[in-house]
């Protein structure tokens, strides 16, 4: 399953580095639609700071949706779907492997963000290793989650439509709990962001859990 | 001599609509098999069934002697499949994608260089991005990759099409060679003459399922029968 | 051909409109109306009957699609019960919602507040309308259900996650719970008989649906099935017409064949 995995990650960063999809397109999105944010909250400085970790999630999510259609249509531009199908790869791996090439992507996606409601939303950032665990713990659940549902829709015609549908009313705890991880992080809430960072675990585990289990069956389909 | 595919009333279903229709086959070590017939008469359904690609929903299908649904890992390990499309990625090389598919499917990276060279696309060409290539060059690059990877089973649908009159050439004496260390063939093509000639039997197919089945050394050949025939002679 | 309907549902049809008589007389005749909340405490003999015969649809829903996972005990009716549950579970969480929203807007001046439990439930009412869009989709009879049923699965799996979340949310943000169905702890004597009777009523409601959306399901696929079988002999018939165009261009093929026969041979011998 390891082996399978490596393979698949290898070929999937080769592809993005020479392709560059997500930093020069998925990127430059994201930061529009941090700055759309600040527009509609009337760049009112004190909402922005207050708002800083929902609106960076919020980005993360939509980007995300924008990565894992990425992640599939790299498969379904020449049947090379059909391809990985008929060489016999463990189902588990190549979920794997589509999972960690997309927190990777995802992560450096976060980092530019981060940049992001620094720069323009004046966040201020300190404990940078819990923001990091918090941020790849999240990124894992989301991109496990994402994958399964990427792989279930990417059969259909109106893939499009269907994985946002899907595959945001599920991370909708990831959203929360990273959100309300990161406030307490960034002092715009008083707390702990044990319990917060205790439910990404989970979430991540299990969404890990049922598509190393699931991917299988999911894979045959046409 | 054991078959190699031996297929029994397979049925496949497109949604509702029947692709397959009930398709009978066996076919022993080496044998060559030209599948005709007009358009959407489940040629490459039958293909992508072999392949697994395509789910059944009644009938068997045993490969090597294992079920196919049981043993899909292991059999597609086996299985070579070229199709219209090349299953190659876009953004990699020719001889990434080479190396790709051949770890991925356990087979050894030793005839990368001789696959490539055979099918003219070693040196500079090898080291160009696929979406860069033509379209006869993509498919040299697939059937590039089906020889390198060793298969015991060859898939080709269509192989003939986007090719020049060399590479046809090239690609029959490839089956022929293949054919005669073992490997068992089954083909469709449009190039019916070439495929004939290639074939050791040639087999009809017409609603989703085949009508005739005859030894390409026999006169009959291609006056097609009512319904199933001497398939069990070659073996 | 008409449908046979079981003497079962129809018994769960007559006492369901039974109870759900009761449950109007009693709720809005009999009962008193509260000393705080005056006439707006009827809702609550409907409102959390509602949102049990919700969780209880998809709980159907999840152990279904379970039972069709495992090899063991797969059966096509697995399939159609939790499409069936997953259909009713989210007519009556749109109840729900829009019952608590009623109540709420006298109550607490909003249409709606962001109370955890409404906010789980609305999150779930957009899991299970994704959940059905995909049963909608086309596809392979098996296929369809086996992915519906990890789908379903992986929907119920994340109920657990989104109550956590969402109740940790609410509880650190320190707002009062104003409105909580899980307990009617005031209510008592006449109050708590006709809540009980709702329960009951709702619940008999949903057997009635389930039962005879099941019947209907069943009664699709057999219409499918038996188009499956005009399908595949009208493909086999195809046969007939295949042949003629193939014999008939094939008297070409057939000559240069036979003319050009040594050539496999020869190449094998060239070859080597």
């Amino acid at each position: 399953m390891l082996h399978d995995a490596l393979l698949i990650i290898r070929k999937d960063l080769k592809i993005e580095f020479r392709s560059k999809v997500t930093t020069n397109q998925v990127a430059p999105m994201a930061i529009v639609i941090l700055i759309l944010f600040a527009f509609a909250l009337d760049t009112h400085q004190h909402k922005l700071i207050l708002a800083a970790p929902g609106l960076f999630w919020v980005a993360v999510l939509f980007s995300m949706s924008l990565a894992i259609h990425r992640s599939f249509s790299i498969e379904t531009s020449s049947s090379t779907r059909d391809g990985l199908r008929l060489l016999g790869l463990d189902p588990g791996g190549i979920f794997l492997g589509k999972v960690i090439v997309l927190t990777i992507e995802m992560f450096v996606l976060e980092i530019i963000l981060g940049f992001g409601i620094v720069v323009l939303y004046s966040a201020t950032l300190h404990n940078y290793f819990l923001l990091i665990s918090i941020t790849i713990l999240s990124t894992l659940g989301l991109a496990a989650a994402g994958t399964i549902f990427g792989s279930l829709a990417s059969s259909f015609k109106t893939k499009d439509t269907l994985l946002p549908l899907l595959f945001l009313p599920i991370s909708a705890p990831v959203l929360l709990s990273a959100t309300k991880a990161f406030q307490t992080e960034l002092g715009t809430v008083i707390g702990s962001s044990h319990p917060w960072i205790r439910i990404l675990g989970v979430f991540a585990v299990v969404y890990l859990t049922v598509g190393v289990l699931a991917f299988g069956p999911l894979l045959e389909e046409q | 001599m054991e078959n190699v595919i031996t297929l029994q009333s397979v049925v496949a279903l497109s949604g509702s609509y029947p692709i397959l229709s009930g398709v009978d086959l066996e076919v022993a070590r080496g044998e060559i098999i030209f599948l005709q017939g007009s358009n959407g008469t489940g040629k490459t359904s039958l293909l992508r069934a072999i392949g697994g690609l395509v789910s059944i929903s009644s009938g068997t299908i045993y490969i090597l002697g294992q079920d196919l649904l049981k043993n899909k890992r292991v059999l597609r390990q086996k299985m070579g499949f070229l199709s219209h499309s090349d299953f190659l990625y876009e953004d990699l090389t020719i001889e990434e994608n080479m190396r790709f598919y051949l770890k991925a499917s356990g087979a050894g990276l030793d005839h990368i260089d001789q696959a490539l060279d055979h099918m003219g696309l070693s040196g500079r060409l090898s080291k160009v991005l696929t979406s860069r290539l033509s379209v006869g060059q993509r498919r040299r690059a697939a059937i590039a990759t089906l020889i390198a990877r060793q298969c015991e089973i060859w898939l080709l649908d269509e192989p003939h099409a986007g090719l020049d009159a060399d590479a046809r050439d090239l690609l029959d004496s490839l089956i022929t060679q293949a054919s005669s260390q073992g490997v068992t063939i089954i083909l469709s093509s449009h190039e019916a003459n070439r495929a004939v000639e290639l074939s050791t039997r040639v087999i009809t197919m017409a609603g989703g399922h085949i009508v005739a089945s005859h030894l390409s050394t026999s006169d009959e050949i291609l006056i097609p029968k009512s319904t199933k025939s001497d398939s069990t002679n070659v073996a | 051909m008409k449908p046979k309907k079981s003497p079962v549902i129809r018994v769960i049809g007559f006492l369901a409109l039974i109870f759900i008589g009761a449950t109007l007389v009693l709720g809005l005749k009999i009962t008193p109306p509260d000393a705080i909340q005056g006439q707006m405490v009827r809702i609550i003999y409907i409102h959390p009957p509602l949102a049990w015969v919700a969780f209880l649809a998809y709980g159907t829903t999840a152990i279904a699609s379970g039972l069709y996972l495992w090899k063991r005990t797969r059966a096509r009716i697995w399939d159609q019960l939790s499409g069936a549950s997953a259909e009713v579970g989210v007519v009556f969480t749109g109840l729900t919602l829009v019952t608590g929203s009623i109540w709420g807007r006298p109550t607490w001046g909003v249409w709606w507040t962001w109370d955890p439990l409404l906010t789980a439930t609305a999150l779930l009412f957009v899991l299970y309308l994704g959940y059905l869009a995909l049963r909608k989709l086309p596809g392979d009879i098996n296929q369809r259900s086996k992915r519906s049923a990890i789908a379903a699965l992986i929907a119920f799996i994340d109920v657990p996650i989104v109550q956590m979340s969402v109740l940790w949310w609410h509880s650190l943000h320190q707002k009062p719970t104003v409105f909580n169905p899980g307990q009617p702890a005031q209510i008592h004597g006449i109050m708590a008989d006709t809540l009980l009777i709702g329960f009951i009523a709702f619940t008999l409601v949903w057997l009635w649906l389930l039962f005879t959306r099941l019947g209907v399901i069943k009664l699709e696929e057999k219409i499918e099935l038996y188009g499956l079988e005009v399908a595949l002999r009208e493909r086999r018939g195809e046969v007939n017409k295949d042949l003629v165009e193939t014999s008939q261009d094939s008297h070409s093929k057939t000559s240069l064949s036979t003319s050009s026969k040594q050539g496999p041979d020869s190449q094998v011998l060239v070859q080597k």
